[in-house]
């Protein structure tokens, strides 16, 4: 896909969240809070979509840079007490941000080992450290170990949300569609080939990294102020599945049918949920992973991978004939 | 010192245990160059294979005994062989000339769906494993306290390891085997039949895992779907450590594992245990991704 409107869809997208938001008390609280997941996994699959699907390296560890950028933005609002909008808007931005900075410096020390390892290594390194994180996390007191954080301000709104998947989106494909990140694509085709055509392979491996894990924390920051609630066993590695299920159901590189597939597998367990007629509380649900729709959410997701490996390795929403891997 | 030993002990049955997986997916590596992520599940499907097999042997055996323990750990190695021989064929061998990666997405695919499926099938609340075999103290010298089942662990293992060892260095399909793993298109072009020899590596890894499976739960008689998702990546790093694709290096690996991890959580802190293998293996990677035995093996474009 071409991006010839970029910044028009960057401000036009973030002034609609904006009225959006204006008007969000008036909509049901069920669905706000799942319109939040959409915005949120909206950026989760898109940011992972840099890594995994330009840049193809398979990381299973997106749920870690998460918990990073949750915790950090957490432990700072929690600093604050009652603040006025303007105040809690600026406060909330700063910890965001810092989530999202935290969570690229992790993102950076997870793509060093990437310069030497490829394809089904890459994958299990990176599932390793995003188990070592949450563990870090289970074993830190300060925010609460194993018995979890409670996030005291529950700023997270439509505005928020969807103004960070906006952004999120505008700055991946500008990244992807600019002379400079040709190369993803590049070391994504041939990481040989690029190599002899000059190009610093480690520079992208890394910067995709960084860049995918800075929204990862952002997402995370996001997460943790609509739930207000954070454990780390909230952030295991079915976490990261479910974010990589995304990308691969929308397509490996395919930044619209990444959102598409979001969407949907956020909705999915909601409709589940309607199914087995269990009472939804926001927030609650990903607390409960061995639940009926959890494990049915599980089970969909799973044979969504075989069938469509089998089938459609492109993804569901690509129209791409030929599917590439970092190691042929 | 008595801990020491005792925290050893410990490792080693512990270890053992890792070392039976860690040879399925080092066999698996060896030969099709992909990491069998559903390796670890088929570990947790040989034990509920035993805990729903124990109480009909006991019908007919009496149990607890040695005799019901060898049938049951048979039973359940079998059904789990053939388990991995229907996956491979299923859901691995029409993606053989695919790339790595859509391999991989599908073994993660299947280990999910054995994982999930078998919470909606046996429950997701742990079991407790029956009491297979006898079970007694063996010695408490010097406050060191052995239990049989650790000894029956450590033998057990030793047992498959040389019945391993003879079939993979004794046997014609053996010799194939490792045929395929040096080259597969010049043994294809020698007449063998790859297939078959594919088949047989997945049930004789899955059978091994099947036994690592009853073994764990004779001495962790709880038992869970989600039980093989730690093992299975703990043995995953153990096959990596010893150098993938090489016998003796998945079990020296496993050993290290078992061991390491067993001193750290004695010593150190139980919290950090589940993070010590995924240290080893991001140390192992970064310093000599070969493995301890494994060959340097050179890229070619």
């Amino acid at each position: 896909m071409r991006f010839k409107h970029a910044k028009l869809f960057l401000v036009g997208a973030v002034v609609l969240c904006f009225l959006v938001s204006l008007v969000e008390n008036r909509i049901n609280s069920y669905w706000l809070f799942i319109s939040y997941d959409i915005g949120i996994n909206i950026i989760l699959a898109v940011s992972l979509n840099l890594i995994n699907g330009y840049t193809g390296q398979f990381s299973l560890g997106h749920a870690g840079f998460m918990a990073v950028g949750g915790y950090t933005a957490a432990v700072i609002t929690n600093q604050f007490g009652a603040l006025n909008s303007f105040a809690a808007g600026a406060v909330f931005l700063g910890a965001l941000l810092a989530g999202g900075l935290l969570a690229a410096v992790t993102g950076f020390l997870v793509g060093l080992p990437t310069l030497r390892l490829r394809g089904d290594y890459l994958a299990i390194v990176t599932l390793g450290f995003g188990e070592i994180i949450r563990v870090i996390f289970q074993n830190m007191n300060a925010v609460g170990g194993a018995r979890g954080l409670s996030v005291m301000h529950g700023w997270t709104n439509f505005f928020w949300a969807f103004g960070f998947a906006a952004v999120t989106i505008y700055v991946v494909t500008a990244l992807v569609h600019s002379t400079y990140g040709r190369g993803f694509i590049a070391v994504r085709d041939d990481e040989v080939a690029a190599e002899a055509m000059g190009i610093n392979t480690t520079k992208y491996k890394v910067t995709a990294f960084v860049v995918g894990a800075f929204f990862a924390g952002i997402a995370g920051g996001l997460y943790a102020h609509s739930k207000q609630f954070l454990t780390p066993g909230g952030f295991n590695f079915m976490e990261s599945i479910a974010i990589v299920v995304m990308v691969i159901l929308g397509g490996m590189g395919n930044t619209p049918g990444v959102v598409i597939a979001a969407i949907l597998l956020t909705l999915l367990p909601e409709g589940l949920r309607a199914i087995a007629g269990i009472e939804h509380f926001p927030g609650v649900a990903r607390e409960f992973p061995f639940s009926w729709v959890g494990n049915a959410r599980m089970i969909i997701y799973s044979l969504l991978l075989i069938v469509l490996m089998l089938t459609r390795p492109q993804g569901l929403f690509s129209w791409r004939k030929q599917f590439k891997s970092a190691t042929p | 010192m008595t801990e020491f030993f005792q925290q050893l002990i410990n490792g080693l049955a512990f270890g053992s245990i890792l070392a039976l997986i860690a040879l399925g997916y080092t066999m698996v590596y060896g030969i099709l160059r992909f990491i069998n992520f559903a390796h670890g599940d088929i570990f947790m499907l040989g034990a509920f294979a035993g805990f729903y097999l124990a109480p009909k042997i006991a019908a007919v055996l009496p149990t607890p005994s040695i005799a019901a323990g060898l049938v049951v750990m048979g039973i359940a190695m079998a059904i789990c062989a053939a388990l991995g021989i229907v996956i491979e064929r299923l859901a691995y061998r029409p993606l053989r000339s695919s790339p790595k990666l859509t391999v991989l997405i599908t073994a993660i695919g299947v280990s999910l769906f054995l994982e999930y499926t078998g919470q909606l099938v046996f429950g997701a609340a742990p079991k407790s494993f029956p009491a297979l075999i006898p079970s007694y103290p063996l010695t408490h010298l010097g406050g060191l306290s052995i239990n049989s089942n650790q000894a029956v662990v450590l033998g057990v293992t030793l047992l498959l390891l040389a019945s391993l060892r003879f079939i993979v260095q004794k046997t014609k399909i053996g010799m194939a085997m490792r045929a395929l793993a040096f080259n597969p298109e010049a043994a294809s072009l020698m007449g063998i039949n790859t297939d078959v020899v594919i088949s047989f590596t997945f049930g004789l890894g899955s059978a091994l895992a099947a036994a690592a499976g009853i073994l764990w739960a004779i001495n962790y008689p709880s038992i869970d779907p989600l039980m093989g998702i730690l093992p299975g990546l703990k043995a995953f790093v153990a096959a990596v450590l010893g150098g993938i694709g090489n016998l003796p290096g998945a079990v020296l690996g496993g050993l290290i594992i078992g061991i390491t991890e067993t001193f750290v959580s004695g010593y150190i802190s139980s919290t950090y245990r589940d993070a010590i293998a995924f240290g080893v293996l991001i140390l192992i990677l970064l310093i000599k991704p070969s493995g301890l035995l494994g060959k340097k093996e050179i890229e070619k474009v």
